[in-house]
């Protein structure tokens, strides 16, 4: 019996051996698997996972776009914390400066149609008088907007390159992160996360 | 204080650098620190670089936060914190040393230690299978005999 188990163990030498030979040749197969599958998913490994996610938004107060002013002619208000408990909001840090923010500027105004979201803006490091063009040329897809002139509420924010977007729950806690103008695919991400966050 | 003496003109002079040069030592060392920062933090536009090589728009933001916490007696770690809780620990060029970066510090001695063993293993195996060398026939006893023996005749003649 000992003798019976002793031979079922350990295999002929010479099968051990190339077993041995091809074990690079599976690791290799293994890593070309996963870098490939890296590669082909699309995702941009310099974009920064947010710090935010999870946690309360940051605590700011910015001082309203000067002159901007709604379809019913009333000034659109200034953008702090308290103004993103209650709702659920999307956050979009952009300036008349940034090409991208011009770009993905549809998707937001089709966004501000739905009414189970606000959207507000971050105005960074912008001219006011541009930043109104930018606007009133385009449309203001915007509840509220806040002017960061120095770009440190940004930095609050974790803000590395515009335009970005910040989905904030009503509890006011940040659930997604966009870098970079709103795409085809990242809106789709979006659009699952706003149903998750809003619960439809 | 009139100043046409030479000496009056001295001790003004001596006044004015007691003074001063405190404040440009404590700048120079606040210098040193802010560099030693700003090489330590990650810019996160350019990410391989750090915000004191970076001339990107958000590392000068970066910086000059820095020196501001700096100048308001924040020490280094309260500087980082800040810096983390809004960018993640990714804004560290030095990842720090805790349970979840320990594999990320420990993989080179892992990598050394599992090679080496291979290798003391592989070579071990290998000096065992070894056969010692034959021993040599009557025949080639001779053979060595005879051509050691003309070697020598050589080097007399």
């Amino acid at each position: 019996m000992v003798e019976g188990d002793k031979t079922e163990a350990t295999p002929p030498p010479a099968r051990r051996r190339s077993l041995w030979l091809m074990a690079p040749v599976l690791v290799f197969g293994a890593l070309a698997i996963v870098f490939a599958m890296q590669l082909l998913s699309g995702r941009d490994v310099s974009e920064l996972p947010s710090a935010l996610i999870g946690k309360p938004a940051p605590t700011f107060e910015l001082p309203p776009l000067a002159g901007l002013r709604d379809d019913a002619g009333q000034p659109v208000p200034a953008l702090s914390t308290d103004d993103l408990k209650g709702d659920v909001t999307l956050v979009n840090i952009f300036a008349s400066w940034c090409a991208p923010c011009r770009a993905e500027h549809p998707v937001l105004m089709a966004l501000a149609q739905r009414d189970d979201i606000k959207v507000m803006g971050i105005n960074y490091k912008d001219n006011t008088e541009n930043a109104l063009r930018f606007l009133g040329s385009l449309g203001n897809p915007y509840s509220n907007v806040g002017t960061d002139e120095r770009g440190r509420a940004a930095i609050d924010w974790g803000f590395y390159g515009i335009p970005e977007t910040l989905l904030v729950d009503a509890q006011g806690i940040v659930r997604h992160k966009i870098v970079g103008p709103i795409t085809a695919q990242k809106f789709e991400e979006l659009q699952q996360r706003i149903a998750e966050v809003t619960g439809k | 204080m009139r100043l046409d003496t030479p000496l009056a003109m001295f001790a003004a002079l001596a006044m004015m650098l007691c003074t001063a040069l405190p404040a440009f030592a404590q700048s120079a060392a606040d210098d040193e620190r802010a560099k030693a920062l700003f090489g330590e933090l990650r810019c996160v536009v350019c990410q391989n670089q750090s915000i004191l090589d970076s001339d990107a728009d958000v590392a000068r933001d970066l910086r000059s936060i820095v020196r501001e916490q700096l100048d308001a007696g924040r020490t280094d770690d309260e500087i980082k914190t800040f810096l983390v809780d809004r960018y993640g620990e990714f804004i560290l060029l030095k990842p720090v040393f805790s349970a979840h970066t320990l594999l990320l510090w420990i993989a080179p001695l892992l990598f050394i230690g599992v090679g080496g063993f291979l290798v003391l293993r592989v070579l071990a195996r290998r000096s065992s299978t070894e056969q010692p060398a034959a021993a040599l026939s009557a025949e080639e006893e001779q053979r060595i005999a005879v051509l050691l023996q003309r070697g020598d005749g050589d080097h007399a003649s």
